[in-house]
């Protein structure tokens, strides 16, 4: 129940992070931005990394309760043992997501 | 009788859990049921094959077996509708064990009703009023939308949760938990939603909403699951169960 309710309310503020990051990729694109102009923008930008770091913290706790429902689903492996797994997962995912996030933002 | 059109060809599942498929022919007749089909097989050609029924007519839900890879109620299967190519493949329901042949031990199926708190709890005496319930309110409607259930096992043996989380209540149990939480007579809702709530319930269902697209009794138990859900979850948040 609890886990239902953490993958509920993070999908939902998914949904609108999502929109907005598919929206910045559309515009860099589009606008034919160079590395070093969206790099311009980012570095030292809080508000970017606000955004990206409360994305990378959102899906982490996501992705990792999905990746728990389905080890127990579909491996033979232990209630126990996935939620050891999905918590390593996580971690990773939000490593190497806060590692990303600070080589945009960081200057 | 109806007059014989051609013949069937048909394989049975025989044996338990370790079986075949053996291969019969019956005469094809006018308006013949499956079950028509499996009982013809035991009264002419092997009394040994092993089946359950008992009403005959969509009422009692014994009879469900897999048809050409889908479970339906063989009582109210034509064969007309399900033979492919003049062929019948009927194997015992999917999802629960086998005894023998096309009979199925339905122990954990019944046994995960009564772990959804699937029994009537009243909340009044025979010496108080009858309640009086307007058919028309939307809980009453929600419960009449979900009641007819028969106890067949077919959202059982077609749901693919079921086939993969052993501890999953099924779309039965969980239907059945539904009607009761809309039953304004019924006084064991908190116990109700904490056991729906719990590990293996509600919250497991995928909505791949099989079970709806193969319940004979045209019955949605997606739609009673995605209520459990809703129920459960502002449950939680107000602190009346736990998580």
């Amino acid at each position: 129940m609890r886990l239902y309710i953490w993958q509920r309310a993070t999908a939902a503020l998914l949904l609108p992070l999502i929109l907005v990051h598919l929206a910045v990729i559309f515009y860099a694109t589009r606008h034919g931005m160079t590395a070093a102009d969206i790099l311009s923008r980012t570095r030292g930008s809080i508000a970017w990394a606000s955004y990206y770091g409360l994305f990378v913290a959102i899906v982490s706790i996501h992705a990792s309760i999905g990746v728990r429902n389905i080890l127990i689903e579909w491996s033979p492996v232990t209630e126990r043992r996935a939620g050891r797994c999905a918590i390593g997962f996580g971690l990773l995912l939000f490593v190497l997501g806060v590692r990303a996030v600070a080589a945009v933002v960081l200057s | 009788m109806s007059e014989t059109l051609s013949e069937l060809s048909v394989s049975l599942w025989r044996g338990a859990r370790q079986g075949h498929y053996e291969n019969y022919t019956v005469p094809q007749r006018e308006s013949q049921t499956v079950l028509d089909v499996v009982t013809f097989v035991q009264r002419h050609i092997d009394p040994t094959l092993s089946y359950r029924f008992a009403c005959r007519v969509g009422v009692c839900g014994s009879c469900a077996m897999t048809v050409n890879g889908k479970p339906r109620w063989t009582c109210r299967t034509h064969v007309a509708k399900v033979a492919y190519g003049g062929h019948l493949e009927i194997g015992p329901l999917a999802n629960l064990t086998v005894i023998k042949d096309l009979a199925t031990d339905m122990q954990p199926f019944f046994e995960k009703w009564q772990q959804a708190k699937g029994a009537f709890e009243p909340s009044k005496t025979r010496q108080d009023a009858i309640a009086q319930i307007r058919p028309d309110s939307p809980a009453r409607m929600a419960a009449d939308a979900a009641i007819e259930c028969i106890n067949c096992g077919v959202c059982y043996a077609a749901c693919d949760t079921v086939r993969w989380n052993a501890k999953y209540l099924g779309p039965a149990a969980l239907t059945r938990a539904w009607t009761l939480l809309n039953d304004e007579r019924d006084a064991g809702n908190t116990a109700r939603l904490q056991a729906v709530a719990a590990d293996g319930g509600c919250h497991a269902c995928h909505s791949h909403q099989s079970c709806q697209e193969l319940c004979p009794q045209a019955l949605n138990p997606t739609a009673s699951i995605a209520g459990l859900k809703r129920r459960t979850a502002a449950a939680y948040l107000k602190g009346e169960i736990e998580g």
